[in-house]
């Protein structure tokens, strides 16, 4: 069964590792932060400029001021921190943020991701995503393995305006965990009863696929 | 001491004219300089550049000016939620120029410190970077990226005092500490005006020398563009 998006989260949030500072894009990556092991000590950045996001406020507690980078009303957690853009920026920049979690409408074979423009039909802005995908050195994408008229987002070459180059070395999808590697999808696991021919044929780019395939575990 | 305080939202506007650009903080709808924004708008002035992370929603923020036609050109890094500036966008009334955030706020940290233009790697490799000077630095290819040039720069902050000191709450903080000192004219509106000496000089934000005019707003909506909350247990 291909993963839920819950699922897919929930896989990912197994490479959030303790002391950790981590940065969740918009979409299935704000969901990671519901499942990672509480015996871990991680920190959540949004680059609005908080650094110990906590859960969302019970209602009637929410603060205009206190939102995250989709706007959401936040919380903050004991030892959290606020700043301003630049600052923020050069947490990112500057590479002291370990692990960034980000959406995608395309991969590509070699870490190409485009993620912020269809041309003449969606443009809302990079906002972050350039200056995460240029400078973290390690950068896990979210999505879905195809769009929704069934294509593969893993591509050979992606199609759409590139938000960052050669910058992806994990992906997360509802089928299958891969890395990019030598210029291809290496197959690292699958999803629970996701066969590795339902992996191919989703799969529009070169895949590497070396002995068994274990599936994932929650 | 010298003193920044002016009357009202009408003087701290004084000299905003047609065709010039304007920088305004604040990130979505928090931590935006609603006073000053309704005074543009009252003011009618016309074919003005915005320099704003994102362009506000179609009934506040930016959008009221754009509901208007008072902007000829926005430069942001997230417009989406906002379905009249698409409109404009995509039939070609309004220029946009879309820059990654990082770039966004280090442009304006540039002008604010006197420092022309830097290297950034963000948008390396894709159309951000086309027609600008590039240059390989420890291995990396980085982009080079230039001071912001605005005519006035619009502030929010929490608390302020006389002397033009600022102190900003949660992250409505965002790029307003960024954009002060950076337009010819920064004009700060704050919730709670003091005077000088009531505020702890270690609690500053930002200095008051980067701030010209200052003044306490009014009716402050401070709206939530995505009320997101969880059921108590």
């Amino acid at each position: 069964m291909a993963l839920s998006k819950e699922q897919i989260a929930q896989r990912i949030a197994q490479e959030v590792k303790n002391g950790y500072y981590v940065n969740l894009g918009i979409g299935i990556p704000t969901l990671v932060a519901n499942f990672v092991r509480e015996d871990i000590e991680v920190e959540f950045q949004s680059e609005n400029g908080v650094l110990g996001m906590g859960p969302f406020p019970y209602e009637g507690e929410e603060d205009p001021d206190l939102i995250n980078a989709g706007k959401q009303t936040i919380t903050a957690l004991k030892g959290a921190s606020f700043f301003d853009s630049a600052i923020s920026f050069s947490m990112i920049r500057g590479q002291h943020v370990d692990l960034t979690i980000l959406g995608a409408m395309e991969v590509a074979q070699n870490g190409d991701i485009a993620n912020w423009k269809i041309p003449g039909k969606m443009v809302k802005g990079m906002g972050g995503a350039m200056d995460l995908v240029a400078s973290a050195d390690n950068i896990i994408v979210a999505m879905m393995h195809t769009n929704r008229a069934g294509e593969s987002k893993l591509l050979k070459k992606c199609s759409l305006p590139l938000t960052g180059v050669n910058c992806v070395k994990k992906i997360v999808t509802n089928l299958a965990v891969l890395s990019v590697e030598n210029n291809s999808f290496r197959l690292l696991e699958r999803a629970p009863g996701v066969s590795i021919e339902e992996i191919k044929e989703a799969t529009e780019g070169d895949l590497i696929i070396d002995g068994d395939i274990p599936e994932m575990k929650f | 001491m010298i003193t920044k305080t002016v009357a009202n939202v009408e003087v701290a506007c004084k000299g905003v004219t047609n065709g010039m650009t304007f920088m305004l903080g604040g990130f979505g709808l928090s931590g935006i300089p609603e006073n000053c924004i309704a005074q543009l708008v009252s003011l009618n002035v016309k074919n003005v550049t915005c320099i704003s992370n994102n362009a506000g929603v179609d009934d506040f923020g930016l959008g009221l000016l754009l509901q208007k036609r008072q902007i000829k050109k926005m430069i942001s890094s997230y417009v989406g939620e906002n379905a009249e500036f698409e409109r404009q966008m995509l039939s070609g009334e309004l220029e946009v120029e879309l820059i990654p955030q990082g770039t966004l706020a280090q442009r304006c940290r540039a002008a604010q410190s006197g420092i022309p233009a830097f290297y950034t790697p963000a948008g390396y490799g894709t159309e951000v970077a086309e027609g600008k000077e590039s240059r390989e630095f420890n291995g990396k290819m980085h982009i080079l990226e230039h001071a912001f040039k605005a005519d006035f720069g619009f502030i929010k902050a929490w608390k302020g005092d006389t002397a033009g000191n600022l102190i900003f709450r949660g992250t409505a903080r965002n790029f307003n500490p960024n954009m002060c000192g950076a337009a010819k004219i920064t004009v700060a509106e704050v919730e709670e005006l003091v005077p000088a000496g009531e505020l702890d000089p270690n609690e500053i934000h930002i200095p008051g020398i980067f701030v010209q005019r200052i003044f306490q707003g009014a009716h402050y909506e401070k709206r939530i563009e995505n009320l997101t909350v969880r059921k108590r247990d």
